[in-house]
């Protein structure tokens, strides 16, 4: 770690009169295994390291930055990038609003998000646990006919933002995973789940849960049918429920709302959502996946409740959308690595859980659709109108129990539509990868499109 | 630049070592790619960016097992440690280093005219500039203009245990525009691309300006959207809006990792017709200047076109290196991998029907009441099932035979092998599409294309 940090500070000497500099710096291990009829697949190990380095110049008409990458750390090729960032600032537009961060006095969280184990654990042991789950899967029962893929992965990184503007952080984190997707078949026709299961390390994963989730999602799905279009009530799985999270958590991007590309812009105060809905982008939650003691800035990461009850409260800001704005960052910068540039966004949704349990909404809910799984959502949601039609596989409700499996259907609303239409959020959060938890929702008054 | 990246005697030894523990094939892929971006917002010019990443991936393969190492260290010490690593999955075999030798570096020089590299950077700007001012002189309806400018430049070299050494210098140039318009009934969006495996000789004032005009008057258009119905109906995809739906349709479960792996409906059907007599479906890496060509796939084997469905009959699969090897026949060019830090799989490139003969004016005339959809986003599929969704950024109703009111975005669902039977017409009017395929986490650019052609039904998704 402090390698990296002292590499990263040496580059900020380099700074010239006017200019300031940022450099985000980040190296990592990766660990992949994948199982295949009982067998080794593939075994990949990488290290990777890189460097991101933003340039800053005060003009007459505001700030102008400039911005460049390398995936190494040898000097020659840091030199390189800094000489590109340089060149690229000239181009850019002055604006009043561009800024780095600069500490604001909120003190980070202490979080342990970083396993030794990862590193420790033997090889062999990681190779045992993809071949165990592929076994598992494959015998757990007679109608499954394959298992396309059983996957162990793991991770361990670090990283550190400093800049000429007082920022100084570094941080560590590791992930395991197993995942596995099977294919049941029971004569006539294929049908496919995937189950998983996630930590900090091997030790959290339990490969039981992730081949009970495939088996169960694979088989329930046989004979499924093309059902006939209706209005109806949607509910939805914990993960089919942490990816609609992930699209109104997009909506409440500062960014997206300051550049007129959220639906919730000027809404701040309505009632966008049922009362039950609060949702909130809580790093510092240490249940979370995404949990994180710094932002992609360097700012300490904090809690912030976007939706309360149902009402629009705020947005999250990095620096820039917080200034474009006239406020100030919420500690919610995010950035896709060396080559990324910060900008606001969401990095740990949760919705408050209700008090009910999946098979108490479903009872509740009498009939409706259970949907299971999405497909076609980066195409069939539109985050700036709201329009909201995607493809779905699950199992009718019926008189309260789960009933025949359906596909080929597609549910239709507006963004805007849906979270008023909101009638039960469960108890059931899983606390997944990715940038949401989930848990059961059921939403009424969605167009299912069949036959 | 040194044109090889490493030298041929430190890969013939780096091959050697990776082959010393009882391997059967092994590969050493090294790549160099420098990149750089540009997005204009609100006339703002936001952030250039240049980015570079060199590496070496080498994999080592014994029997049904594959071992993989990346490093970004490209001295011999370097990739040594990497080709040890890769070679681990060989335990125990072998008895040491084995002697590779080379034969002479098969060159592939790119055949574009002006390098990202000569660009000056002022003339960009000029570029984003323009097509901004044409997109806003399209409607004051017109509120947000962002527009992106990419450029990569990839040269690599691919050496392995059975003498392939050949490079590569891939030079791609994109640009696309996204417009917002505002109205009564909310905001609306066109998105337009331009892309091309060329150099910035692809980007003239005309083409970006056409491109411009395009998103523009498609956001403006769609102010106007209705819901889309929803239920199935005929649906006529104008020339080079539909490909994608062949890619996710079919496509995909032509690759031959999912046939291998009894994980697509295709599997075991080559000489059945899977499709309408009307569908001859084409993979073909060698389309010049197209945004999935490419003159060597990054296993090393030249870009090809192959014929996988001929008049609805099912002809053959797409191939890559390893699953040929399986089968023991040649990989079909279709090796391809995102960067050094990936395994190579099978992909596609571009990927197109043949056009028909058909009129396509006839074709909308003949559908008393469907969908015309002017443009796709993006879609997927699960090639197990068949099942594929696909967004339709810009369509219309037909009625009467005569496009009508436009409609708000919504997906098309449908099965693949049912959806091929479906084509009852195509027509002559054939264009392509850059887009990028996703696949297991690796991204690479491909083409699709098709003529206006007609489904005899498919599920829309719409709210109405």
């Amino acid at each position: 770690m402090s390698e990296l940090l002292a590499k990263a500070e040496r580059l900020l000497e380099r700074a010239t009169g006017a200019e300031q500099i940022e450099v985000f710096v980040s190296s990592g291990v990766d660990t992949e295994v994948r199982a295949y009829q009982g067998a080794l697949e593939n075994l990949s190990s990488a290290t990777s390291s890189g460097i991101g380095i933003r340039v800053l110049r005060d003009g007459a008409g505001g700030a102008q930055v400039g911005t460049a990458w390398v995936g190494s750390l040898d000097d020659d090729a840091i030199d390189e990038a800094l000489a590109e960032a340089r060149d690229n600032v000239r181009f850019a537009t002055e604006d009043e609003f561009i800024a780095f961060a600069r500490p604001d006095g909120v003190a980070p969280v202490t979080l342990q998000l970083s396993d030794d184990s990862v590193t420790s654990t033997p090889l062999d042991q990681k190779i045992s646990m993809a071949l165990d789950l592929e076994r598992m899967v494959r015998n757990g029962d007679k109608r499954i006919r394959q298992v396309d893929s059983a996957d162990y992965s793991d991770y361990v990184a670090e990283a550190a933002i400093v800049s000429t503007a007082g920022i100084r952080a570094s941080y560590a984190r590791s992930g395991a995973y197993v995942s596995v997707e099977a294919i049941a078949n029971d004569g006539a026709d294929d049908q496919t789940g995937w189950g998983l299961s996630a930590g900090r390390a091997p030790g959290d994963l339990d490969i039981s849960v992730a081949a009970g989730d495939a088996i169960l999602r694979a088989t329930r799905m046989l004979g499924a049918v093309k059902p006939s279009s209706m209005k109806c009530t949607a509910v939805f799985d914990p993960r089919s429920a942490a990816t609609l999270l992930s699209i109104i958590g997009g909506a409440c991007s500062g960014e997206a709302v300051v550049r007129g590309r959220s639906f919730f812009a000027n809404r701040i105060g309505e009632m966008v959502a049922s009362s039950m809905f609060t949702l909130l982008d809580d790093p510092t939650d240490p249940r979370h996946f995404m949990a994180s003691v710094f932002d992609g800035e360097g700012l300490a990461c904090r809690r912030n409740v976007m939706i309360e009850d149902g009402q629009l409260r705020a947005f999250v800001y990095d620096t820039v959308s917080a200034r474009r704005a006239g406020t100030a960052s919420t500690g919610s910068a995010v950035r896709g690595g060396i080559a990324g540039s910060p900008s606001a966004g969401c990095r740990a949704l949760q919705l408050l859980p209700g008090d009910i349990d999946q098979a108490e909404i479903f009872r509740r809910v009498g009939n409706g659709v259970y949907v299971e799984s999405l497909m076609g959502v980066h195409s069939g949601v539109n985050p700036i109108s709201g329009d909201f039609s995607v493809g779905v596989t699950g199992l009718m409700i019926r008189d309260g129990q789960l009933a025949e499996p359906v596909r080929e259907i597609t549910v239709a609303s507006t963004l805007q539509r849906m979270l008023l239409d909101v009638i039960h959020v469960g108890n059931d959060v899983e606390w997944l990868p990715g940038s949401a938890a989930g848990q059961t929702v059921a939403i009424e008054g969605i167009a299912l499109s069949g036959s | 630049m040194n044109s090889t990246l490493v030298e041929k005697d430190v890969l013939e030894r780096v091959l050697g070592e990776a082959m010393g523990r009882g391997g059967e094939f092994a590969e050493v892929f090294v790549e160099d790619r420098t990149t750089s971006s540009a997005t204009l917002d609100q006339r703002r010019v936001e952030e250039l960016s240049s980015g570079r990443d060199r590496g070496a991936g080498i994999r080592v393969v014994v029997g049904d097992t594959t071992g993989f190492a990346h490093t970004a260290d490209l001295s011999e010490r370097g990739l040594l440690a990497a080709a040890q690593a890769a070679a681990a999955v060989a335990r125990g075999g072998g008895d040491g280093v084995r002697e590779i030798a080379l034969g002479a570096l098969a060159d592939h020089p790119t055949r574009a005219t002006t390098l990202p590299g000569d660009v000056d950077k002022a003339r960009k700007i000029e570029l984003l500039m323009h097509a901004d001012d044409v997109a806003r002189s399209e409607g004051s309806s017109i509120t947000q203009v962002q527009i992106g400018l990419g450029d990569s430049t990839r040269r690599f070299v691919v050496a392995n245990s059975e003498g392939v050494f050949a490079t590569d210098h891939q030079v791609r140039t994109r640009f696309n525009i996204s417009c917002v318009a505002k109205g009564d009934t909310g905001m609306q969006t066109g998105y337009r691309p331009v892309a091309g495996t060329r150099g910035f000789e692809l980007l003239s004032n005309e083409a970006v300006a056409d491109a411009a005009r395009g998103a523009a008057r498609q956001a403006i258009t769609k102010l106007d959207a209705r819901p889309a119905p929803s239920g199935d109906l005929p649906v006529v995809l104008a020339g080079g809006s539909g490909g994608i739906l062949f890619h996710e349709a079919c496509g995909h479960g032509l690759e031959a990792d999912a046939i291998l792996k009894q994980a697509s409906v295709y599997a075991g059907k080559v000489g059945e017709q899977v499709a309408s007599p009307l569908v001859t479906l084409v993979d073909d890496g060698t389309v010049a200047g197209e945004w999935g060509y490419l003159a060597l796939d990054d296993e090393g084997r030249p870009g090809s076109r192959n014929v996988l469905i001929e008049n609805g009959v099912l002809t053959d699969y797409m191939w890559d290196y390893l699953r040929a090897r399986k089968e023991g026949r040649a990989s079909s060019g279709n090796g391809r991998r995102q960067s050094y830090q990936y395994l190579p799989m099978v992909r596609m490139t571009n990927t197109y029907l043949l056009q028909g003969d058909s009129d396509a004016d006839e074709i909308i005339a003949q559908t008393p009441r469907g969908v015309y959809v002017a443009q796709l986003g993006g879609g997927q599929v699960n090639t197990a099932t068949g099942d594929f969704v696909f967004g339709m950024t810009a369509a219309f109703m037909i009625e009467n035979g005569r496009i009508t009111a436009p409609l708000r975005d919504c997906n098309l669902i449908g099965n693949g092998p049912d959806v091929l039977q479906r084509v009852d017409a195509v027509a002559t009017d054939f264009s392509m599409t850059p887009g990028t395929c996703g696949k297991d986490g690796q991204s690479v650019p491909v083409g699709t294309g098709q003529a206006t052609m007609r489904l005899s039904g498919v599920t829309i998704g719409g709210a109405a």
